[in-house]
């Protein structure tokens, strides 16, 4: 066990906990930050994606060691009353069926859309690559990229 | 118009009246037609008074009604409120929607699962919005002294003309709360519906998107802690021993022991399958931890006899043979051919045999589909805390009702003790009604005396069983001399499950046919996946009747609808399981909204339809092959589910079956090895991802006024042979055998 000093949505939070926790588990159980989802924990789903230093990232994969001294963004910290142009499309297109797979879409797309505004097809195929939507609801994730990418 | 005798007790009303709570729960909620702004939140009433288990009226008109059934993505917990709100003319911007928890005395049948929500929902969610409406009513004519017949209601309000007198419902609920219900009620005609046909927004989006707690793997309660199981590693074993002596010494680990789930000589119901009951719990302050010191305990596992479980199978007694031993592939593909050739006749129609004698071309083909995962991205998880003779269960699943009664059975606890908070589940597909997990959960608590939540990880979840069964199906059939259909012969069973639905289309459709069954135990636990049975059924058949048109030298669609047509006018046999007008139905509307029979530049297309859960979809697809890559580039779906609630939250769904069977179809696979399940994550059980998804998709309902029929998985099954039949017109190639993958690449 060893004190770490971290920055989440712009918030100095200090966790007590083993080295290698993933941030995953950091947020879920010591930060109260459940936005964030456990869907493999090995890389390949794209549901524990939150941002490093705006960088889309798998928490499953990021000691909490790693994570000093960058900035955590997760689900909860993206806009203050859950209107990212990002959300917004959200809403707009209807997008989520269960919707567990959708914070991690969300943040992926956020991510794309701040080195990317106007993303081609390709483009937002290759950024989503990572994130599984067992309900299907691609075209709709990509509809909402687009209306959000003329947005941002 | 049609009446309805309300069938809301008295006895529940008074019950229920007594419980109207104040604003406590407004602050879990977001009003339904709102945007996810605080400040665009009503007002809170200061008084609810409730008019039935469904609706609750506050007396500033704000209005809560209950969604009875878990919502899995469906998106019922929009759609089942829309219908209580047409019928009551609620305003749908002052309806706040929360989940109902499991409530056997106010709710009929909290189940998902058969696509039968909005079917079986439908007039008693009609019935308790018009109660309320007529109480309101009534209140209104007692209290302004006029005629009950003279009151009009719209958008939450009442009124009476000639009087010149109005007030919203808020201002009338406190009288009507202390009305009788009304024994009989008049529901609206469909053509006055409202509400219904509109698109909603899914209530639920607004938290979704913001990341706040929705799901069981969200729930938290004071000193709770995280448990996990470990399983044997293959079907056929069961534990031996165990060593946790080190484990236990791990940081953050509370205790480490063995548990047992459902007892040995429970009598198992329907829904309580599962192959391991002999487990080993972990139990931590966190997820983390938990999940080292699982690795770290010692297992020792020994091969598990064949045994005979008997099940009550709603009422009716049922047995399995459980057979030991290792499965592999090979040895399951050995069984299964063996057993398909003791089929039993499960349907018989004229005299097959002479027509495949005469038959002047008979085509026969088998096809195959493996075991596959329900894969829910929400992996399996169940908070629970026993605390004496009481227990508070909170998480996903799929029939609380029948799980409450296992979980009673398994505790020694009175039903009446047990409390089950349905969260929103991350998925179910199937996967959810088979609640083992619930049990453990539970079965865990009580041990430790602790509130606890169990989680399994993917590896736990993908390898725990209840996979869809493994299936083949080999058809033939008889071609004459004109290239009419006259003999159709289906040979399919299943390990364990046999797949046949004999009953449906082209039965009745062709004079002389037989269907033969059979059924290979296994050890491996399976069962239902969305469109159960249907799934594997559709993407054989209407493959096969795709290669049969074109041996008849006619086109897949017009050769679909003259056997349709056929089974219309003189059908055949006894039974027949679908309406051929419904299902010509569909097939011309993806015609029209396809213009099939046009011809693009490098597009393929194929046709499929399918008949279950009391609908019917047909699709069209087009697609590319470039370079050997298949790209999707349109899918056109037409549905017949009758009256469509909420549309676009309804294509919404009919989207997802449809990127969710290409997906299943190209990649979906479980294999064994010596009992070892191979895929354990996402590494190596592929799952469509967005670049593979259909560029385009469109969908369209059939219009008419029938009552509500399925949605959830009727456009499912005929997307496997959709894209089978395009594929094989843009290759020339037939596909067999599920995962596609394995043929083509994409
Ligand atoms: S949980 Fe991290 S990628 Fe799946
Ligand atoms: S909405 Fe259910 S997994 Fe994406």
């Amino acid at each position: 066990m060893a004190i770490f000093n971290l920055t989440v949505n712009g918030n100095s939070k200090q966790v007590d906990v083993d080295p290698n926790t993933p941030m995953l588990w950091v947020l879920r159980d010591h930060l109260d930050l459940v936005g964030t989802k456990f869907g493999c924990g090995i890389a390949q789903c794209g549901a524990c994606t939150i941002h490093m230093d705006g960088a889309a990232v798998r928490s499953c994969q990021l000691p909490v060691s790693a994570a000093e001294g960058v900035k955590i963004t997760t689900i909860e910290g993206i806009s203050e009353k859950g209107d990212h142009p990002v959300q917004k499309a959200w809403v707009e297109h209807d997008v989520p069926q269960c919707g567990y797979c959708q914070a991690g879409q969300i943040m992926s797309a956020v991510a794309l859309l701040k080195d990317n505004p106007s993303p081609s097809d390709e483009d937002i195929d290759n950024a989503m690559n990572g994130n599984i939507c067992r309900c299907g609801t691609y075209t709709r994730i990509k509809a909402a990229i687009k209306t959000a990418s003329q947005n941002v | 118009m049609q009446n309805q005798f309300s069938n809301l007790s008295r006895r529940s009303f008074l019950k229920s009246s007594a419980l109207a709570g104040g604003g406590l729960l407004l602050s879990f909620s977001w009003l339904a037609g709102c945007k996810p702004n605080t400040e665009e939140l009503l007002t809170l009433p200061e008084e609810w008074f409730r008019m039935n288990g469904y609706i609750r009226i506050g007396d500033n008109g704000v209005i809560t009604i209950m969604s009875p059934n878990p919502e899995g993505g469906q998106n019922i917990k929009t759609s089942m409120p829309m219908i209580v709100a047409e019928e009551l003319d609620a305003d749908w911007s002052k309806v706040i929607v929360e989940q109902a928890p499991l409530d056997t005395e106010n709710f009929t049948r909290q189940f998902i699962g058969g696509s039968q929500a909005i079917r079986v929902g439908w007039t008693p969610l009609r019935t308790a919005g018009a109660t309320a409406r007529l109480l309101l009513m009534q209140a209104a004519a007692k209290s302004w002294n006029v005629p009950v017949s003279e009151i009009k209601t719209e958008n939450g309000f009442l009124n009476h003309q000639s009087s010149n007198k109005k007030a919203h419902y808020g201002e009338l609920a406190s009288l009507a709360a202390t009305l009788p219900i009304p024994e009989e009620v008049t529901l609206k005609n469909p053509s006055d519906f409202k509400l219904i046909g509109t698109s909603k927004k899914n209530v639920d989006v607004p938290k979704i998107i913001t990341g706040k707690p929705l799901f069981g793997i969200d729930y938290k309660k004071e000193g709770m802690k995280i448990a996990m199981i470990i399983q044997p590693p293959a079907f056929g074993m069961k534990l031996k021993s165990f060593d946790a002596s080190q484990a236990k010494r791990m940081p953050g680990i509370v205790d480490i022991f063995q548990v047992k789930s459902l007892q040995d000589d429970y009598k198992r119901t329907f829904f309580d399958t599962v192959q391991f009951t002999d487990l080993i719990a972990v139990v931590g302050n966190s997820t983390w931890e938990v999940m080292n010191a699982k690795k770290a305990v010692e297992l020792e596992y020994e091969l598990m006899e064949s045994y005979e479980e008997k099940r009550d199978m709603f009422g009716r007694e049922g047995s399995r043979f459980v057979p030991g031993g290792l499965e592999s592939d090979d040895s399951q593909e050995q069984k299964m051919q063996e057993a398909s050739k003791n089929a039993r006749v499960q349907r018989k129609d004229g005299d097959p045999e002479t027509a495949f004698a005469r038959a002047s071309q008979i085509i026969e083909r088998t096809y195959t589909a493996p075991f596959l995962v329900h894969n829910c991205m929400e992996p399996m998880n169940f908070f629970a805390h026993v605390n004496g003779d009481k227990v508070h269960c909170a998480g996903p699943l799929q029939k609380p009702e029948l799980t409450e009664q296992a979980l009673s059975n398994r505790l020694g606890i009175p039903v009446e003790n047990i409390e089950i908070e349905m969260t929103r589940l991350g998925g179910g597909y199937g996967r959810r009604s088979y609640a083992h997990w619930l049990i453990e959960a539970a079965v865990i608590s009580q041990k430790v005396n602790a509130p606890i939540k169990l989680i399994y990880t993917r590896e736990d979840d993908m390898t725990a069983g209840i996979y869809r069964s493994r299936y083949q199906i080999t058809y033939r059939a008889a071609l004459d001399e004109n290239n009419d259909l006259i003999g159709f012969h289906i040979n399919g069973g299943g390990l364990p499950e046999n797949p046949l639905h004999p009953n449906r289309f082209p039965a009745g459709a062709v004079e002389n046919y037989l269907v033969e069954g059979w059924e290979v135990p296994s050890n491996v636990t399976t069962g239902s996946f969305r469109a159960p049975r249907s799934n594997f059924n559709a993407s054989a058949e209407q493959s096969f009747l795709d290669e049969v048109a074109e041996a008849a030298g006619k086109d897949p669609l017009e050769f679909r609808i003259e056997l349709l047509k056929k089974a219309k006018a003189k059908p055949i046999g006894e039974n027949n399981d679908y309406d051929p007008d419904r299902y010509i139905g569909v097939l011309e509307l993806v015609k029209n909204k396809s213009d099939w029979g046009k011809q693009e530049n490098g597009i393929s297309r194929g046709v499929s339809a399918y008949f279950c859960h009391n609908s019917y979809a047909a699709q069209v697809m087009d697609l590319k092959v470039e370079n050997g890559q298949v790209a999707i580039q349109k899918v056109i779906t037409a549905v017949d589910c009758g009256i469509v609630v909420n549309p676009d939250a309804a294509k919404n769904l009919c989207e997802g079956a449809v990127i969710d069977g290409i997906g299943t179809a190209m990649f979906g696979e479980q294999t064994f090895e010596k009992g070892v399940p191979k895929n354990k994550n996402f590494d190596t059980y592929r799952m469509i991802r967005m670049k593979e998804a259909p560029k385009k998709i469109e969908t369209y309902f059939v219009e008419n006024n029938v009552d509500p029929t399925g949605l959830g998985e009727p456009a499912y099954p005929p997307v496997f042979a959709a894209l089978a039949n395009s594929l094989y017109q843009a290759t020339g190639k037939r596909i067999y055998n599920q995962p596609f993958s394995k043929q083509i690449s994409f």
